[in-house]
């Protein structure tokens, strides 16, 4: 701890390097962006310091003799229940700072999964299943305001016409969407390869809140552009560049605050894209200045219903809180097509740890209730729902579809399939996967096309596991699954959790 | 014919292709020997090199030209044009190590063996199955073989 | 068609494989003085110091000439061009008739007036078989003197050095290798050959070659009035373009055969390459002789391809040399000596007398013109391609081939990118 601070060494991982297969290539020095392996001249050796690992996992991906683990540091404090080790050290950080801890990702405390507790049906007998690789089963997902009923005219032939005018829908081949990821927090390598990947796919991808680069307007059939506190990037072109627009509410890793993209990661083309000056920080207010009640989001609404020429449906994200159900109700009163839901295990690319970990409530008892309230008061079909927040598999996805969801937003899976090992430290820039950030050096380790082709499987592969479950229960189209909460039961809920999710105990 | 083509854009300079490019020339085939013994006692070494300026970074080896400056330079014979495969094909026999190649060709592709008067030039791997070791080996698809 | 190369030097080879590139099925008669296939011609060196085998000498396969479809015409000297009638004599009586000709007879070496100069013992070590006799005499003869310090000369020297022949080297210029290389490279070259043993004489040249009674060499007589005993003497003064049958035939001669900018001579249907053509060199756009090797091989390859059809033009070539002393290798290409005082150049040199290592680097016009490379040559190539593209090097980049060397990102963008990862469309080069 040579001229170090006292709390230098409680790192919480360890570099072990099998002396036999480590043959010095240096290849752990030149990927390890935080510098924890480096070259000795002295000795001759690749050496590392253990207290700059951030527990990424580049070096031990990429090292070509497989020489190289990376351990949780054994080092313990005496156990205790209440002063748990992590606190421990958020106070020693903090002593030294006092600064605010931040962090990025999804919180990895230990808040109920409720994905985990609940289990889907499956036909035996009394109804058949339905093997999908012989019969068709449909995954297509159209997102948007559904009219309260359908009228018809017979035309002179006789034959009948559609008299209802429809509401502008998403149509997506999967009820799975790439979620808000700004140009900034990630860079502009993913931003290509979800945009083609997408377009692959038949879904959309989101841009978040730091517009749309001119040359991905090409994909705008598959994007959805938003608009968050800052309105960076929006202009007239960006909002009739997309197949939607969402307004960013909230977001489930930090509810109640805004953003902050520090000015080291504008470079150039986060600038342009932004409209916002080279190298100086972009701060999204925590809330919309011109959205102080449902009004108030009413007509933001409209006036980007107006800008869009009502062409493309509109939808409203917010972070899963307590009274979630009616603001929903709300926003679906306001005139929104699409509400996005955003649980509490929601990633970000930068939030307090403190906000992430503590404030906000699990995306399944918050889709369940905004699904429930909205059929109460019978404007269920005036919506979709999103969900988002944690979604790990495909599992996941179909259970929220039979709690109520439409579609599912996926980032944090999206981004663990280009290579996302969850180091959480999105928030320094220094990302050695290449994902969040704007380092020349370190963003080329995402290349568009490899990047897109594994989203591309991600949910292909999802997908076909979502066929097989809903084949599984009879069904042929996700339609028929969608609220369909009698195809769940719980595992090991009480009584209110099963009432809030609207499932009956397992055995029932 | 099929070159290797290197993408500056997405090479992230990890010089894995050189460890590649070692070992597909290797005698062992083992990447831990070739590093740390073949290299040392036999001067094994990459036809694979990593430019590096600043961020950017590229991994090049030769270009197998259609007329290509070393052939033409070539005082023994050593380096030809394969008609048939269409590769610049270097026969170490009959290298005396004039450097002449070194000299002519502008793409830096020819290095000198570092303990015998030879050559280390890429030969696309012509032999090995799974086609350039190189290609085959980066983890970001920045290099790839194919007919343009 | 018919296509006939007199010479079968290494521009027969290029013109034979630049044929080929276009007409696979041409009949191609390839005429040579020399009794063997096509050689290197620059192993004879290699062959004398004892380093390689003859087996080694031959350009290409034993199956080339077959397969490519060649009628070898050895031990055959042409005597006599007809442009009109499209035919070619021979010293054996023969007519050859031809749709294309190729006049590839390289150059002969030039013997100056020396008394004494004409006899035995006199070699030119340009041909395979004086190596031969040389490599036969060896073990016999005790010392040679070796007049004139360039690059054949040089190699003659350091070849019979190995082969155990005290050697001392003649040369009338202040420094050794004053044609391709400077002062700097020329005295780290000469303490080379100083440090095993060659003697190294500047300033000075042969006034008279002695002979004994029986017409045996006894020495050169030096016109600083020194006397060296030897044995025998390798004349290495230079060599000039064979150009006697083009200028007999009525074909333009200056110093070379002229030829336009398609390599084609001033008759119809006749081209010329390497040592014996007076070609367009790319630096100063001017027609010279330059007798290099690999001028040698792309004028016959050019030719080759025009003779053909293809009707490229010549790209112009570069003065280029790389040459190891005693394991000491040295690189030079392009303008090295720039004139003195002429401002237009500007010269970076850097030398490490204790490394042995020198580099020197001329721009000309924020161009690099020129370089040497001593001892360190491993970016030789990446220097010669600033020269070759003639790429702008202005400000930084100017200083950063200066300070850290020759790097592919200092290339334009452009030439980069078409370089190493072209478009599908624009990748055939």
């Amino acid at each position: 701890m040579l001229f170090q601070p006292i709390n230098r060494n409680y790192h919480d991982f360890s570099i072990v390097r099998d002396k036999d297969l480590c043959i010095n290539c240096k290849v752990c020095v030149r990927q390890c962006s935080y510098e924890a392996h480096f070259w000795d001249e002295t000795r001759q050796k690749v050496m590392h310091d253990n207290a700059k690992c951030v527990g990424c996992h580049r070096c031990e991906a990429l090292c070509p003799t497989s020489a190289l683990l990376i351990q949780k540091k054994r080092s313990d404090f005496k156990d205790n229940a209440l002063w748990r080790p992590e606190f421990l050290k958020y106070i020693y950080k903090q002593a030294d700072t006092g600064g605010v801890l931040l962090t990025g990702m999804g919180s990895p405390v230990n808040i109920p999964v409720y994905w985990d507790k609940l289990l889907l049906d499956a036909s035996q007998v009394t109804n058949p299943s339905i093997d999908p690789l012989r019969e068709p089963m449909e995954l297509k997902t159209f997102l948007g305001s559904k009219p309260d009923k359908l009228e018809f005219s017979k035309t002179k032939d006789g034959s009948a016409k559609l008299k209802t005018k429809l509401a502008p829908q998403i149509e997506l081949n999967y009820p799975i969407m790439f979620s808000a990821m700004s140009f900034g927090s990630i860079n502009f390598n993913l931003h290509v390869a979800m945009a083609r990947a997408a377009t692959e796919l038949g879904i959309c991808y989101n841009t978040g809140e730091g517009g749309l680069h001119k040359s991905l307007y090409k994909y705008g059939k598959n994007t959805i552009v938003q608009v968050a506190s800052g309105r960076f990037g929006v202009h007239r072109d960006y909002l009739n560049a997309g197949a939607g627009i969402e307004i960013k509410v909230g977001q489930g890793a930090k509810p109640g605050i805004g953003g902050h993209l520090p000015g080291e990661k504008i470079n150039a083309m986060v600038s342009e894209t932004r409209m916002v000056p080279l190298g100086s920080d972009a701060i999204s207010p925590a809330p919309h200045h011109d959205i102080y009640s449902i009004e108030d989001l009413h007509q933001l609404i409209f006036a980007l219903k107006e800008a869009s020429e009502y062409r493309v449906p509109v939808s409203v994200k917010i972070a899963a809180v307590h009274n979630v159900a009616a603001i929903a109700s709300g926003i679906v009163r306001a005139g929104a097509d699409i509400v996005a839901i955003d649980g509490v295990r929601g990633g970000t690319g930068a939030a307090p740890g403190m906000i992430r970990d503590n404030v906000g409530i699990p995306i399944e008892l918050a889709l369940a209730q905004v699904d429930q309230r909205l059929r109460d008061e019978g404007i269920r079909n005036r919506a979709s729902i999103v969900a988002a927040g944690g979604t790990r598999c495909s599992a996941d996805v179909i259970k929220a579809i039979a709690l109520g969801a439409d579609a599912c937003y996926i980032a944090t899976s999206a981004l663990i399939s280009v290579g996302c090992t969850l180091c959480a430290k999105c928030y320094t820039g220094k990302c050695p996967w290449g994902i969040a950030t704007n380092d020349a050096r370190l963003a080329k380790r995402q290349n568009p096309d490899v990047a897109a082709q594994k989203m591309v499987n991600l949910v292909r592969a999802w997908g076909h596991e979502i066929e097989e479950m809903l084949g599984g229960m009879g069904l042929n189209s996700i339609e028929s699954l969608r609220g369909n909460r009698d195809k769940l039961r719980a595992v090991g809920l009480t009584d209110t959790e099963m009432d809030i999710l609207g499932v009956k105990h397992a055995g029932r | 014919m099929k070159r290797v083509y290197p993408n500056k854009d997405f090479c992230i300079g990890c010089h894995i292709c050189e460890l590649a490019c070692l070992t597909a020339h290797s005698k062992s085939k083992d990447l831990i020997l070739a590093y740390t013994v073949e290299r040392g006692e036999s001067g094994l070494s990459s036809c694979k090199h990593v430019h590096e300026g600043g961020p950017t970074c590229v991994a090049l080896s030769c270009r197998h030209c259609d007329e290509p400056s070393c052939v033409a330079a070539c005082i023994s014979g050593a380096l030809q044009k394969d008609p048939e495969t269409g590769r610049t094909v270097y026969d170490r026999e009959k290298c005396v190590g004039c450097w002449s190649c070194l000299m002519a060709c502008p793409f830096g592709a020819i290095a000198r063996h570092p303990l015998e008067a030879k050559i280390v030039k890429c030969d696309l791997c012509h032999d090995r199955p799974g086609g350039p070791a190189c290609v085959a080996a980066c983890p970001n698809k920045a290099l790839k073989q194919e007919e343009r | 068609m018919n296509y006939v190369i007199i010479g079968n030097g290494v521009s027969s080879i290029g013109a034979i494989e630049g044929i080929r590139r276009h007409d696979k099925d041409g009949k191609i008669v390839v005429i040579g003085a020399e009794d063997t296939a096509a050689y290197g011609r620059p192993l004879i060196s290699y062959l004398l110091a004892g380093k390689i085998g003859p087996e080694r000498l031959a350009l290409r396969g034993e199956d080339y000439y077959a397969r490519n479809g060649v009628e070898l015409k050895l031990g055959t000297t042409a005597t006599g061009v007809d442009t009109a009638k499209k035919t070619v004599t021979t010293d054996k009586g023969e007519t050859v008739k031809y749709d294309r000709l190729l006049i590839a007879t390289g150059g002969i070496p030039f013997v100056p007036p020396i008394p004494g100069v004409q006899g035995e013992d006199i070699y030119s070590f340009t041909t395979l078989a004086h190596a031969n006799t040389l490599i036969e005499l060896s073990s016999k003869i005790k010392r040679a003197v070796v007049i004139g310090g360039g690059l054949i000369g040089l190699k003659a020297a350091e070849s019979l050095h190995d082969r155990g022949v005290s050697v001392t080297i003649v040369e009338l210029a202040p420094r050794i290798l004053s044609g391709g290389f400077d002062e700097k490279a020329g005295r780290l070259a000469a303490n080379r050959l100083k440090n095993v043993g060659i003697e190294v004489n500047c300033g000075v040249t042969a006034k008279e070659i002695q002979r004994g009674k029986d017409g045996h060499v006894k020495g050169v007589l030096l016109t600083d009035g020194r006397f060296l005993e030897c044995d025998v003497v390798v004349v290495a003064i230079g060599v000039v373009p064979h150009s006697a049958i083009a200028k007999e035939a009525g074909i333009k001669v200056e110093r070379g055969i002229m030829v336009d900018a398609k390599l084609m001579t001033s008759a119809k249907d006749v081209y010329a390459a390497g040592d014996v053509a007076q070609a367009m060199d790319q630096l100063t756009g001017e027609h010279r002789v330059v007798p290099i090797w690999p001028n040698a091989y792309n004028q016959g390859y050019a030719c080759g391809r025009n003779m053909a059809g293809a009707k490229q033009p010549y790209m112009g070539g570069l003065p280029m040399n790389s040459i190891s002393f005693y394991g000491l290798p040295t690189i030079s290409v392009g303008v090295v000596n720039p004139p003195d005082g002429d401002k237009n150049y500007e010269v970076h040199a850097l030398l490490d007398e204790e490394k042995e290592t020198y580099r020197k680097l001329v721009f000309r016009d924020e161009k690099l013109v020129g370089y040497v490379l001593v001892g360190d040559i491993d970016k030789g190539g990446m220097y010669t391609a600033f020269i070759k593209f003639e790429m702008p090097l202005a400000g930084e980049a100017k200083d950063k081939l200066i300070n850290a060397g020759p790097e592919v990102f200092l290339w334009p963008a452009e030439l980069f990118d078409e370089t190493w990862n072209p478009e599908p469309a624009k990748a055939a080069r």
